[in-house]
């Protein structure tokens, strides 16, 4: 078994109306629970809005803090799963499901492992 | 030394580039790796040309080569393992040490089309999946697939990498896809062939309306799905369509170079085998009466091949062709093409009305043909001025010296 990273990307500006959002909280949570089923859910969530990230990086021995997101841009990272698959295929059918339950693009990406992937 | 014919380098490279996608194919189900299978396939080439020469052809090269192959790659992976290569552990594990059978006919035809769906898998860019389809089971080296593609070798290099690191670091699985996949992934496997061939017959850009190489490939590759999935008519279908289109290569430009219109082809120098070849292929696909784009653009192309003059095409099976087609795939260019066959049924002015009508007009401004088209078919309804200029915009459009020539010669004549 592999692991792989969903991410989900966001549009910024204002988020759909209500009833559309309830719809798709309702395909995400179904979505999820099919993952369980399945055994191949590891992890799950969604992110708060960029505006309340922080960047620490490290600057000439001492770690600076800026407010704010790494990369400002017209998508942002608004929420991510992480799955255990056999393959890229399977994955990927994962990946699809998630892009029609939330309607949104999602980038299917592999871990690497420092370790054999444990089963 | 008696008995034992001379073998030149260029023939053991011959027999290597023939049995190149068989060898890797067999040797990557073997080991799970695509590059230890091609550093292999490559030792096993090196082995072959110190030995070939002195000791004769061997009864199977296939054989040879893929068990030489198999056990340089044993010995190197050991060598390597006992480095604490993880990478070398693990294809050494993947061929689990036993004798698996190795060149047994049934397997290997199965090894190919699993690198086939992997070299074609959608989650690797076009440009990868001809890349990766040209290297692994056509046998080019890169310099060569560079070459054709009139990028440099570095950048054709890099691209083979990453591809092949994608297979490797996200599990692109080596199988053939299942039954319920299989007509969408059979389709991008088709796809990319018939990509190659195009690029090859109307090359995008040069100085050659054809690049041969790239033609002669894509039909070595065609052969091999026909051979290996001899069930699917849409791959027999392409193999007929680019048989046919290739018995005109010969009369598709002038010795200078120009390029010649089907109608003012010298049809007397067709290739007849490769037209008696591809509508065989044809008749036997389209009695499993299952029709696809493949089969009926190979079908437009044998009425053409039937003909004995231009004048003697018959236009309204063509048109009942392309309404067929257009069924299929409703795509502007598919309107495009059938636009031409109206022209030739109806007249050049109802031909007119669809392509500056919404199915076409509109879509296509980028595409030199849509331009060239519309201009010939101004042409011949008198409105000179509208077609100089609807010749200039497809010039402006295409980068193909031949193509560029002829749309000159065509603009002059109404400018």
């Amino acid at each position: 078994m592999a692991h792989y990273l969903l991410s989900v990307y966001q549009p910024e500006g204002t988020p759909p109306p209500p009833e559309e959002l309830e719809k798709v909280m309702r395909d995400v949570d179904a979505y999820n629970k099919e993952l369980k089923a399945a055994g191949a859910w590891v992890f799950a969530g969604g992110l708060h809005a960029p505006s309340t990230a922080t960047v620490m990086r490290l600057k000439d021995g001492d770690v600076l803090m800026t407010d704010g997101p790494f990369a400002e841009g017209k998508e942002y990272l608004g929420g991510l799963s992480i799955i255990q698959a056999p393959d890229l295929d399977a994955a990927l059918e994962w990946g699809r499901k998630a892009a029609m339950a939330t309607t949104l693009p999602i980038e299917v990406r592999p871990f690497y492992w420092d370790d054999e992937p444990t089963s | 030394m008696p008995g034992v014919p001379a073998l030149p380098a260029a023939e053991i490279e011959r027999v290597f580039r023939a049995e190149y996608g068989r060898a890797v194919a067999v040797l990557v189900r073997v080991f799970g790796d695509i590059d230890v299978a091609e550093e292999a396939v490559q030792d096993a080439f090196t082995a072959a040309v110190q030995r070939w020469p002195s000791a004769g052809l061997p009864a199977s090269p296939a054989g040879w080569i893929i068990t030489t192959a198999r056990n340089s790659a044993i010995d190197r992976l050991r060598r390597e393992a006992s480095r604490e290569d993880r990478q070398a552990k693990a294809a050494l594990l993947h061929a689990g040490g036993g004798d698996t059978e190795l060149a047994e006919e049934d397997a290997v035809r199965d090894d190919r089309l699993r690198l086939i769906f992997t070299c074609c898998h959608p989650a690797l860019a076009i440009g990868a999946q001809v890349a990766l389809t040209l290297r692994l089971l056509g046998g080019l080296t890169t310099a060569e697939i560079a070459r054709a593609f009139l990028v440099p070798e570095s950048t054709m290099a890099q691209r083979l990498v990453r591809a092949k690191g994608k297979i490797r670091d996200a599990r692109i699985p080596y199988r053939v896809p299942t039954e319920a996949e299989l007509p969408g992934r059979l389709r991008a496997v088709l796809a990319v062939v018939y990509l190659i061939f195009t690029e090859g017959h109307t090359a995008s850009s040069g100085e050659h309306l054809v690049r041969e190489d790239l033609c002669a490939e894509a039909i070595r590759l065609g052969r091999l799905l026909a051979e290996l999935m001899p069930d699917e008519p849409e791959a027999l279908g392409l193999l007929a369509l680019m048989l046919l289109l290739q018995s005109r290569r010969a009369t598709r430009t002038t010795s200078g170079g120009d390029l010649v219109l089907l109608a003012e082809q010298d049809r007397g120098r067709w290739d007849r085998d490769l037209i008696a070849e591809g509508q065989a292929i044809l008749r036997r696909c389209l009695r499993r009466n299952q029709p696809g784009p493949y089969q009926i653009q190979a079908a437009i192309n044998a009425v053409h091949s039937d003909a004995p003059t231009a004048a003697a095409t018959d236009w309204r099976q063509i048109l009942q062709l392309y309404d067929q087609l257009h069924s299929l795939t409703p795509t502007p260019i598919v309107a495009l093409h059938r636009a031409v066959a109206v022209a030739e049924v109806d007249g050049p002015d109802a031909a007119l009305v669809l392509v500056d009508g919404s199915a076409i007009g509109g879509h296509l401004d980028g595409y030199h043909l849509f331009h060239a088209i519309r201009a010939d078919l101004l042409r011949r309804l008198g409105r000179t001025t509208e077609a100089a200029h609807a010749y200039r915009a497809a010039l402006d459009r295409t980068q193909n010296a031949a193509e560029r020539a002829f749309l000159q010669r065509r603009w002059a004549g109404v400018a």
